[in-house]
């Protein structure tokens, strides 16, 4: 049987059942998406790439990204937990066995979530290693100083996968050593030197700002060894440009199936406005553009999940589908002429929160650096 | 008791249909299939049969092209036990399914055919009560509520007018209405599932059964464009209307 297909039907149905109108109000209440998580984890989905000896399905990312895209492909805002798919990628594969064994099974299950990644700080953004949040080791523990920010689902979320120097960047011979990831416990962190704070943003997408203060958390809390930190932290991130190219799509997808739809029913002039080529082509377009880069997401994940290389492609197919769903998505709220800014077609706030994906996790400007110096073998531009 | 339920693999309900450039019939080329939503139904009513410890096994049974056995594995994956194909590419007429479900229902000897009550694409609503004819037993049709008890089960039926109940002797066909349940969707654990579980394969000629059409389709045609509405002022006039124009009051 085709799984890939079945989970998409499945997931579409379990979609069908938070209408539009749910995220609607959640966008307007700036609330977190509950029950939807809760149905999605009972079925198992969030547990996708979790493997079977751990309590999840084993699949690889050609399955996850398909959850993620019915998700948005339905009109609903997978941003809000696609991170629980992924973030435990670092920790099954650079944990201990007994991490795993503590974690994994409880991540599947839903007992526990995981999916807060905290990199980014005030000062660091695309300059990844210069962030300055420092593990002190003392007594056997790490103490923990510093600031994070951007920090998603911080506070719908029990763990937090933490970046953080563990050798100061003028002790290392290069900058991307010295860094260490850590396993926090956020609720037993908050208020013994953890503080957050939510940041407002254009969309519901729950990012935080996090202050560490003289946190200690115990040595297990060190995931891997001490200073490879980065590394461990690239390996996840193909992962999730593949996962959210998939999320773009899924936008993509919406907005042409809406704009679509619009075209064929609005009559103006005494005819369908779709009729118009001025109409109709931006959207035929909007479709090839999305086509190409559906297939270029697949490739990524097909090769992520035979274990070959997929950087470039990783990287193309979250630049292609975030732009083809932003453009997509221009072009519905055009075809919608004014109804297109009302709040009630789900146009506007799809948009939205479909902007994020040319800045985050890694901003369109970076992949066409990477491309330019690692796939083309142009010189270094910063 | 085991309960049989047939499947089958249609055009998918959202999708709009297009009428072929020679009117010979629905372009079927690369649309989207899905299960028949009122099979969905059957196999919901039969899975929750089972978890109600009503029902030993769950078969699911499709007739049709060879990718019907994805229809089936859907079936699996909400959780009936094993399936049946019968491959065919002729296209199915009600008499020939209704057949080809009588010969599987010699071999499988289940005590209930839990069936869809018609098939979104040619809504036929003929091949349940062929096969309760065929095979001499009782049947409900339209059901939108079922309970088994001593060997019979007691059935809701939707009528003009207002709601039938009957008691229908086991082994019996029941054809299922939309009010009946809510289809489940399938879990991933359950997907996973589904892909080792067993179909069977039967052709029809191993069933001793001859499909060959008896049916011909002289043209396919889409319906009529529907014209456009009118806004009335009063309550008044739109009695008057319904009453005198439209002759629904
Ligand atoms: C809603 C939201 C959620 C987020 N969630 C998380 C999260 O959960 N965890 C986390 O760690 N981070 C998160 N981030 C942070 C995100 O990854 C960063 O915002 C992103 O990496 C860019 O960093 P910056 O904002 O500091 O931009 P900067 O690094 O300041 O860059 C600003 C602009 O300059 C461009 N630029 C920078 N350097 C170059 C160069 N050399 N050449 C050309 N252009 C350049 C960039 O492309 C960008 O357009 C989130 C951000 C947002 C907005």
């Amino acid at each position: 049987m085709d799984v890939i297909e079945e989970v998409r039907k499945s997931v579409s149905r379990l979609c069908a059942e938070f209408p539009n109108e749910y995220w609607r109000e959640l966008d307007a209440g700036r609330g977190y998406p509950r029950e939807f998580v809760r149905a999605l984890t009972d079925a198992g989905f969030l547990a996708t790439l979790i493997p079977e000896a751990y309590g999840g399905s084993g699949l690889g990312l050609m399955a996850a990204g398909v959850i993620l895209e019915e998700i948005a492909r339905s009109g609903g805002h997978p941003g809000a937990c696609h991170a629980q798919m992924y973030t435990m990628g670092t920790l099954l594969r650079h944990g201990s066995e007994a991490q795993k064994q503590a974690y994994l099974p409880q991540i599947a299950d839903g007992r526990l979530r995981l999916q807060a990644f905290g990199v980014t700080e005030p000062a660091a953004g695309t300059d990844t290693t210069s962030i300055a949040t420092f593990a002190e080791k003392r007594d056997g523990r790490y103490v923990i100083n510093g600031q994070k920010v951007w920090i998603s689902r911080a506070e719908h979320s029990d763990l937090l996968l933490l970046l953080a120097r563990t050798t100061p960047r003028n002790e290392v011979a290069r900058k991307t050593e010295g860094l260490s990831v850590f396993l926090v416990d956020i609720r037993e962190a908050l208020g013994n030197g953890l503080t957050i704070r939510p940041i407002e943003t254009m969309m519901n997408h729950h990012t935080t700002e996090m202050f560490f203060d003289d946190l200690e958390v115990s040595e297990d809390a060190l995931v891997g060894e001490e200073g490879k930190g980065f590394r461990y932290i690239l390996d996840g991130m193909n992962a999730e440009r593949i996962l959210i190219a998939f999320e773009c799509i899924g936008d993509a997808k919406f907005f042409i199936e809406r704009a679509t739809n619009y075209a064929n029913d609005r009559q103006v002039f005494g005819g369908p406005i779709g009729q118009n080529q001025g109409i109709q082509f931006p959207i035929a377009r909007a479709y090839a553009d999305m086509r190409a880069a559906e297939l270029m997401t697949h490739e990524a994940a097909r090769r992520f999940d035979t274990g070959e290389h997929c950087g470039a492609e990783a990287n193309m197919a979250k630049l292609l589908a975030s732009e083809v769903s932003w453009r997509a998505g221009d072009t519905c709220l055009q075809t919608h002429g004014g109804y297109g800014f009302a709040k009630a077609f789900d146009i506007e706030r799809k948009l939205r929160e479909t902007r994020l994906y040319q800045v985050a996790p890694v901003s369109t400007n970076l992949i066409l650096a990477y491309l330019g110096e690692h796939v083309l073998g142009l010189p270094r531009s910063f | 008791m085991k309960v049989l339920v047939p499947v089958k693999r249609v055009l998918d309900p959202y999708v709009k249909v297009r009428v072929k450039q020679d009117k010979s019939g629905v372009d079927l080329s690369n649309a989207k299939m899905a299960m028949n939503p009122f099979c969905e139904i059957a196999v919901e009513q039969a899975v929750r049969l089972k978890e109600q410890g009503v029902a030993s096994e769950v078969v699911v049974v499709s007739a049709g092209p060879q990718q019907s056995q994805e229809t089936l594995r859907t079936g699996l994956a909400m959780g009936a036990d094993r399936g049946v194909l019968i491959p065919t590419d002729v296209a199915l007429e009600p008499l020939a399914i209704a057949k080809l479900l009588k010969a599987v229902v010699d071999k499988e000897d289940p005590g209930l055919v839990l069936m869809g009550k018609q098939a979104v694409d040619g809504d036929n609503n003929q091949t349940g009560q062929m096969l309760a004819a065929l095979l001499g037993w009782a049947q409900g049709t339209f059901i939108s509520k079922v309970e088994l008890q001593d060997g019979a089960a007691q059935v809701t039926r939707e009528i003009d007018g207002g709601l039938e109940t009957l008691q229908v002797k086991l082994p019996a066909v029941l054809t299922v209405d939309l009010r009946l349940c809510e289809p489940r969707y399938a879990s991933l654990p359950n997907i996973m599932k589904a892909k080792k579980k067993p179909i069977d394969t039967h052709s029809p000629e191993d069933l001793g059964v001859d499909v060959t059409p008896r049916l011909q389709v002289s043209r396919v045609e889409e319906p009529p464009a529907r014209q456009a509405g009118i806004k009335v002022e009063s309550v008044q006039e739109l009695v008057k209307k319904l009453h005198e124009e439209a002759k629904v009051i």
